[in-house]
C-alpha cells in the first residue's frame, strides 16, 4: 500500500483523512498507483494526472455502474458520492479522490443482493425508461435525502424559515433539489413519485441532528 | 484531455510558492470550471496545484459584524449556514439559485467568482474569440448572442458574467481577499471584476501567481434585508438572462426606503454595481412604478443590445421592481 509518486518520492501508508505531505505526479504521461475506498473497500487504482474519477471507475476498476452522459458535468448521470456528499465524478480528478470515501450505485444494495429502498421504488414506480440516467438519479436522491436531513435548505425553500426536513420536503422541493440529474426520456413524473415514498417510507426520527439511516 | 502534472501542496505557502515557480500553472479547487474547459481545450494548463487539502482556507465566520468565508468553503456550505442565512440571506439565495446539488457540493467560493464566461464561442474552439486567443476576433457580435452582455461591453467582447454570488457579494459591498507573491492585499468585490475593453482575456485583477483566500463582507440591517432575483430560461439549473441583487432598509413608519443598494448579473461583462441606486430610492416606496422605472433607466444606462438580446432591457426592469417589490413584502410580513 505504498504510492510511488512520478518524482521518486515514495507515500507513507495512508493515514485518514490524509497524509501529511506533498503529493505530486510531475510526469504527466506516467501512470501511478492511488488509493481510495469504494463502497467500503480499499483499492489500488492506476490512474494518470488527467484521469477523472468516472474514468478511474469505468475504465480501471470496471465498475460500469456509473455512467458517462455529457462528460462535461451538466448531465447528472456520474454522480457518486465522496465522503457523503454527492459530486459529479466526471469533473473529479481521480487524484483529488485520493483516499477518499466513494460511494457508487454498485454500493447502495445491501451485502445479500437486497436492493436499497431507493432502488427497490425506482423498480416499482416504473421511474425510468432507457435507464442510461438511472444509477445517477438513484445515488443522487439518495445523498439528496441525507442533505434533507441536514435540513439543509434549497431554492425551494422560503429564505424567511429554516428548512424543517422531510416534513418540508415538498413536490417541489424534490424537483429542485435533483434537477441536477436530468432524464432524456423525462421520467420524471414517476422519479419525483419514487423518491417521495422514499422519503416517507424512510424518515427517520426527527432529532434536528444529521444521520445516514437512509444509506 | 491534453497531459498535465498535478501537484498537491499541504500549505498556503507551498501553493503559492509553486504557483510562482510555474506561472502556467493554474490552482485547482472544485474543478467545476476548469476540468470542464481543460476538456474542451479552452483552458490547457500544463500542471494544476491541487488546493483543496490544505486546511484553514474553508472556515465560515460570523464576528463582529463581518462576515469571513473562506475561499474553499464549498457553495452549498455557504448556502446552507446559518449566519449566512440570518445576516446575508440573498447571498444565500445567490448561491442556491446556481448550478445543481451535486456541483454546489464541489465548487468553491473562491473558483465560483473566478467562473468563466458561458459564452458559446469562447467554450467552441471551432470559433475565433477574443477572449480565449486575443486578437482572432469575436464571433458573438453578429452572431448568436441572445444570453451575452449588454452591460460594460466592447468592441471586443460582449460576453457576460455568468456568476450569481459575485453580484450579491458586490451589492453588499464585499471585499475578496487575495495573497501572492507581492503579499497579502485586498480588493472590493466591485472592482475584482474588470471590463473586456481592448483585453477580454483579462477577466479579474488577480496577478500572476496570486490566490483568492477569503472573501468578507459587512453585516447590517441592510445586508439582513437581501435578496437575489434570478430571470432565466428555466426555473432551475439554468444561468440568468437577467438577476437582481438587491437590499433595502424600510421606514418601520410608512415603508418608505431608507437605504439600499443594487447590482445586476446575467447582462453585464462584470457584476454591474448601480452606485446611485440608494440616493435616488431613499424616500421613495419599492411601489412606485415610476421610481423603479427611473431606478431602471439608471440602471441600464450605456446599455448596448445586440441583435439577439435586447429582450434583456425590458426584463432587467421589471426584475429590478419585483426585487424592490419582494424585499418591501417581506418587511411587511417581519412586522406581522
Amino acid at each position: 500500500m505504498r504510492a510511488v509518486t512520478s518524482n521518486g518520492l515514495t507515500n507513507p501508508p495512508a493515514q485518514h483523512p490524509a497524509p501529511d505531505e506533498r503529493f505530486a505526479a510531475l510526469d504527466p504521461l506516467k501512470t501511478i498507483v492511488i488509493q481510495m475506498t469504494i463502497n467500503g473497500q480499499r483499492r489500488d487504482v492506476a490512474v494518470e494526472p488527467w484521469s477523472t474519477l468516472l474514468d478511474a471507475l469505468r475504465e480501471r476498476i470496471g465498475m460500469t455502474g456509473t455512467k458517462k452522459g455529457c462528460n462535461h458535468g451538466a448531465c447528472g448521470a456520474c454522480t457518486v458520492m465522496v465522503d457523503g456528499r454527492r459530486v459529479l465524478s466526471c469533473l473529479t480528478l481521480a487524484m483529488s479522490a485520493r483516499e477518499r470515501q466513494i460511494t457508487t450505485v454498485e454500493g447502495l444494495a445491501a451485502a445479500d443482493g437486497t436492493l436499497h429502498p431507493m432502488q427497490q421504488a425506482f423498480a416499482e414506480h416504473d421511474a425510468l425508461q432507457c435507464g442510461y440516467c438511472t444509477p445517477g438519479q438513484i445515488v443522487s436522491a439518495v445523498a439528496m435525502l441525507d442533505e434533507v436531513d441536514q435540513r439543509r435548505p434549497s431554492a425551494a425553500t422560503d429564505p424567511s424559515r429554516d428548512f424543517g426536513g422531510r416534513n418540508d420536503l415538498t413536490e417541489h422541493e424534490i424537483r429542485e433539489r435533483l434537477s441536477g440529474n436530468l432524464c432524456r426520456c423525462a421520467a420524471y413524473q414517476n422519479i419525483v413519485a419514487a423518491v417521495r415514498e422514499v422519503a416517507e417510507a424512510t424518515a427517520p426520527a426527527q432529532t434536528g441532528e444529521s444521520n445516514h439511516a437512509t444509506l | 484531455m491534453r497531459p498535465f502534472s498535478y501537484i498537491e501542496p499541504r500549505t498556503r505557502a507551498e501553493a503559492l510558492r509553486l504557483a510562482h515557480e510555474h506561472p502556467e500553472a493554474r490552482f485547482l479547487a472544485g474543478g467545476t470550471t476548469i476540468v470542464d474547459l481543460m476538456k474542451s481545450d479552452v483552458m490547457r494548463p500544463p500542471m494544476l496545484i491541487d488546493v483543496n487539502r490544505i486546511s484553514g482556507l474553508d472556515a465560515i465566520e460570523h464576528k463582529d459584524g463581518v462576515l469571513h468565508i473562506g475561499a474553499l468553503a464549498r457553495m452549498s456550505d455557504v448556502a446552507a449556514d446559518p449566519a449566512v442565512r440570518r445576516h446575508a440571506p440573498g447571498l444565500s439565495e445567490s448561491l442556491l439559485f446556481a448550478a445543481s446539488g451535486q456541483l454546489r457540493n464541489m465548487a468553491s467560493i473562491g473558483g465560483n467568482l473566478l467562473q468563466r464566461t458561458r459564452c458559446l464561442y469562447f467554450r467552441d474552439r471551432h470559433f475565433p474569440c477574443n477572449k480565449r486567443e486575443p486578437g482572432s476576433g469575436c464571433s458573438a457580435i453578429g452572431g448568436e448572442n441572445r444570453n451575452l452582455a449588454v452591460l460594460g461591453v466592447s468592441d471586443h467582447c460582449i460576453a457576460n458574467y455568468p456568476g450569481d454570488f459575485a453580484i450579491m457579494l458586490s451589492a453588499l459591498h464585499g471585499v475578496i481577499h487575495l495573497d501572492g507573491p507581492a503579499g497579502e492585499r485586498s480588493v472590493s468585490a466591485n472592482e475584482f471584476h474588470v471590463a473586456p475593453g481592448a483585453t477580454p482575456q483579462t477577466e479579474t485583477v488577480l496577478a500572476p501567481g496570486e490566490m483568492i483566500t477569503a472573501v468578507s463582507l459587512p453585516t447590517n440591517r441592510l445586508s439582513a434585508q437581501s435578496h437575489y432575483l434570478k430571470v432565466r430560461d428555466r426555473s432551475s439549473y439554468e444561468f440568468a438572462s437577467v438577476s437582481v441583487a438587491a437590499a433595502a432598509q424600510f421606514s418601520d413608519t410608512d415603508g418608505t426606503i431608507q437605504a439600499a443598494t443594487l447590482a445586476l448579473g446575467g447582462l453585464a461583462a462584470k457584476p454591474w454595481l448601480v452606485e446611485r441606486a440608494s440616493s435616488l430610492l431613499v424616500g421613495k416606496l419599492a411601489d412606485d412604478q415610476e421610481v423603479m422605472g427611473r431606478l431602471a433607466e439608471l440602471a441600464l444606462d450605456g446599455a448596448a443590445p445586440q441583435s439577439g438580446n435586447s429582450y434583456k432591457l425590458p426584463q432587467a426592469k421589471a426584475a429590478i421592481a419585483r426585487a424592490f417589490q419582494t424585499l418591501s413584502r417581506r418587511h411587511e410580513g417581519d412586522q406581522g
